[in-house]
């Protein structure tokens, strides 16, 4: 039991309890704040696997980004006339159990697979590796990637403005 | 409580997709089930950086996982947009209620 260990059960717990709070609780704007920590809990498991530049990248985007996006989408399609903004839930029964049988097919598949588990060493310079992928080996996706997101968030505005 | 591995990341992962499902099934408003399939993009992310560093694949599995952060951020504007004009012409985002294609 080492500090790493300790450290990966908490950011776990913290990221499975914030999303199980995501996806049962029926206020709206606690479900996005949930959100925020489970995103912030994930960060810390990359971070833990030895991916630090995809941290700060989860970091940046999603919370800085994504989460604020969902938490506009909560504010303009809502009004806003009392604090309480809630959802509905519907089929919460059945979905109860066919997430559980899902769920657990996927761990039964999991703990019985043989993966590939070489624990290979930490690099200690991921941005630099990750850079040179991205330039040399990954430029066209990376380049299609640019055109994608310039083509999505133009189609994104102007869907909105409509 | 056993030596943390390649297993006990694969499993965090499992539970954020199962909790995603859960989520995209269950709740009625849009912006809910967005944030479901934002819980299950991650979970993959898991996946992706767990067998990156426990496999022998190099860097291209946080290569594919920052992809992912990026494809996932258009599909959020996208998915958001659309959910405002649904708005618009429904005064509802539930998605129980929104049964016609045309206004």
């Amino acid at each position: 039991m080492t500090i790493y260990d300790l450290v990966f059960y908490l950011f776990a717990l913290v990221t499975i309890s914030s999303a199980y709070l995501v996806v049962t609780v029926r206020n709206i704007v606690y479900s996005a704040f949930s959100l925020l920590f489970t995103l912030f809990g994930i960060a810390g498991l990359y971070a833990l696997l030895g991916a630090d530049f995809v941290a700060i990248v989860q970091l940046i985007v999603y919370v800085g980004g994504i989460l604020i996006l969902m938490i506009f989408g909560v504010m303009l399609t809502n009004k806003i006339t009392n604090v309480e903004i809630k959802t509905g839930a519907w089929q919460i029964f059945p979905a109860t159990i066919g997430v559980g049988i899902l769920g657990g097919f996927l761990l039964v598949v999991l703990l019985n697979t043989n993966w590939l588990n070489l624990n290979v060493k930490d690099s200690p310079a991921t941005t630099f590796q990750l850079g040179q992928l991205l330039m040399n080996e990954w430029v066209l996706p990376f380049e299609l990637l640019g055109f994608v997101l310039l083509i999505a968030l133009l189609g994104a505005a102007s869907i909105a403005r409509k | 409580m056993v030596t943390v591995g390649l297993y006990h990341y694969l499993f965090v992962s499992t539970i954020l997709f199962s909790l995603g499902i859960f989520g995209i099934v269950t709740r009625k408003n849009a912006v809910m089930v967005l944030m479901g399939i934002e819980l299950i993009l991650n979970a993959a992310n898991i996946n992706f950086v767990a067998f990156a560093r426990y496999g022998n694949f190099g860097f291209q599995g946080q290569l594919m996982a920052l992809f992912v952060i990026v494809l996932a951020a258009a599909e959020a504007a996208i998915a958001l947009a659309i959910v405002l004009n649904i708005y618009k012409v429904f005064s509802s985002v539930n998605v129980d209620e929104i049964d016609r294609l045309k206004e």
